[in-house]
């Protein structure tokens, strides 16, 4: 215990308490963090163990046997299974269109955002309200407005142009459903990357300012600068994006024909319809795979290895 | 310029909580095709028709009490560990916070079936025995759909974070008196964490609230829905009615709207805090 307490530096604060006293401090330390801690251990690392034993059995929450191993064989059949693989593109290609548009639509916004002016606050939050109403509800408004007599239609009405069923035809669900989620992802980004913006040194753009024009600016002081801010942003879109449910279920229910039917959507069927946990928690996995992989990947090229 | 484009932006980006707010107030049969955003006969019908066909008020209740019960565990729990990895480390303490804070990164579909498993098999709750069988366990009940919001991992970084810029020198003088590190933090540094207790309720608040996979899977019955399933249940009809839908949607978004406009600073540095520091 003594050794403890010596080795740790960075207490010289010229106060000298009883080593007893503080020797026992480093084990009020671990009660405060005790409860927290097994809390987290329990109900996070546990299940992901659990799951990955899972992912190796096959297992009907209805029988009366428990989960029966079979080795690797819910992953070989996920190899060949085209519904799976569908729903990997789905997900892919759904991240991959919202993530675009709505990381460069609130650079855009947080560039104009970000010299104070008179009402500015007012326009940042509601640019944030999006955000923080639940994707439950955000998706039952958007229902409304791509159904029959929605507010799309009603435009395009006025137009002179003929309605469409935007959720129900196969070449459109996907991207109707994108649309939302970049609206609904706007604020969030705009909010980090201003944070961002406004953490780039103002020296630096006083520097530049001699002759330098926007765009130069632009590319050779703001990107730069946002960096880290724009790394982050991107990494937490991907890993939120990739487990799209909600606004799937409310808006598509995975259809037409499985055309946005994503990973975590087909989980869900996979568990609680058809009762295979075994083979939905393979995808799981195999979903976590895919993250990380893209996570990793988004980091490197964003953060960039030139500079 | 700046201030035109943000405006014509902002009320683009509002503009479906105005149409929701409208047809809430908007008569069933006026619900298609009137294209007017101001009801012409605005009517409280659709708030009844919630309230009775979804169980609104139940919902309500339920939503209520798992949101207290998670945001008081985190403001404790949450707060305490965050306070001891900044001001009380021991050995190892780095490595299990990394542990501990990682597993925010973990997807819900990894931990969502374990997790329905443990509920269904927990000791001693709805009929099971000591080992966990013979009953339902934590299915269908409160309990179960509070269970994985008790410590969200991103408070205790939250909470480290604030507490590492904190001045260790404050509670000198209470410890020279011999009050114990307990009493310490409960009496000096808890209460001069205001902003972060309120940060950490506020996230939790809406993570809990928001919530839609897990009360899906965990609840079954009427009586254990919280309020995104309740919104639900009017899609699982074959017609949506969207009048008491978005009347139940106004419902249940106020709150959090409320929260949102007196604590907006919170509500940001919530989520800015939590990111890479540039």
């Amino acid at each position: 215990m003594s050794t403890l307490v010596e080795a740790r530096p960075g207490t010289s604060t010229g106060h000298r308490a009883p080593r007893t006293r503080r020797g026992s401090r480093r084990w009020v330390g671990v009660l405060f963090v005790l409860p927290a801690a097994l809390y987290l251990i329990c109900f996070q690392l546990v299940p992901v163990l659990y799951g990955l034993v899972l992912s190796f059995t096959r297992y009907s929450p209805l029988s009366r046997s428990g989960p029966q191993p079979v080795g690797v064989a819910n992953y070989t059949r996920l190899l060949s299974s085209p519904e799976f693989g569908q729903a990997l593109l789905v997900t892919g290609r759904y991240v991959l269109i919202v993530l675009p548009f709505t990381v460069v639509i609130a650079l855009g916004l947080a560039m104009l955002a970000r010299r104070p002016f008179r009402g500015v606050g007012l326009f940042r939050s509601a640019l944030y309200v999006p955000h923080i109403v639940s994707l439950t509800t955000v998706s039952m408004v958007w229902l409304w407005i791509y159904s029959q007599h929605g507010l799309v239609n009603q435009i395009l009405a006025v137009l002179g142009l003929s309605e469409q069923s935007w959720l129900l035809e196969e070449s459109s669900a996907l991207n109707a459903a994108s649309v939302m989620r970049i609206w609904k992802a706007l604020g969030a980004n705009m909010v980090l990357l201003l944070a961002g913006l406004q953490s780039i040194p103002t020296v630096l753009y006083e520097a530049a300012v001699d002759g330098a024009g926007r765009w130069a600016v632009f590319r050779h002081v703001t990107l730069p600068g946002l960096r880290p801010m724009l790394t982050y942003v991107v990494a937490m879109d991907i890993v939120f994006l990739a487990q799209g449910f909600a606004e799937i279920f409310v808006l598509t229910k995975g259809g037409p024909l499985g055309s946005t039917t994503t990973v975590n959507y087909l989980i869900y069927t996979e568990a609680f319809q058809y009762n295979r946990f075994g083979s939905a928690s393979a995808m799981a996995f195999v979903l976590f795979a895919f993250i990380v992989a893209f996570s990793f990947l988004a980091i490197r090229g964003v953060s960039g290895r030139r500079s | 310029m700046n201030r035109t484009a943000l405006a014509i932006a902002s009320f683009l980006v509002i503009m479906p909580f105005l149409w929701m707010v409208s047809l809430a107030f908007t008569p069933e049969e006026d619900a298609f095709g009137t294209g007017s955003l101001i009801p012409a006969q605005p009517t409280t019908d659709n708030f009844v028709t919630a309230f009775a066909d979804a169980d609104l008020g139940r919902a309500l209740l339920n939503s209520t009490v798992v949101t207290v019960v998670a945001v008081l565990a985190n403001c404790l729990a949450a707060v305490a560990a965050g306070y001891a990895f900044a001001m009380l480390p021991f050995r190892g303490s780095t490595p299990l916070f990394y542990a501990l804070v990682s597993t925010a990164a973990i997807p819900v579909s990894v931990t969502l079936i374990p997790l329905f498993l443990m509920a269904k098999s927990m000791p001693l709750a709805g009929g099971n025995d000591l080992a966990g069988t013979g009953g339902t366990g934590l299915l269908d009940t409160l309990g179960g759909v509070v269970l994985p919001y008790l410590v969200l991992p991103m408070n205790i970084f939250l909470a480290r974070q604030y507490f590492s810029t904190a001045d260790p020198h404050l509670a000198e003088a209470a410890r020279m008196d011999g009050a114990g590190e307990w009493l310490v933090f409960r009496r000096v540094y808890f209460p001069l964490a205001r902003p972060l207790v309120t940060v950490i309720a506020i996230f939790s608040f809406t993570a809990v609230w928001d919530d839609f996979l897990w009360p899906l899977v965990i609840t079954s019955s009427q009586e254990t829905q919280t309020v995104q399933l309740a919104l639900a249940r009017f899609l699982s009809t074959g017609n949506v009615q969207y009048g008491p839908l978005m009347a139940g949607a106004v419902l249940v978004t106020l709150p959090v709207i409320a929260v949102f406009l007196f604590n907006q600073r919170s509500f940001i540095s919530g989520l800015t805090d939590g990111s890479v520091k540039g």
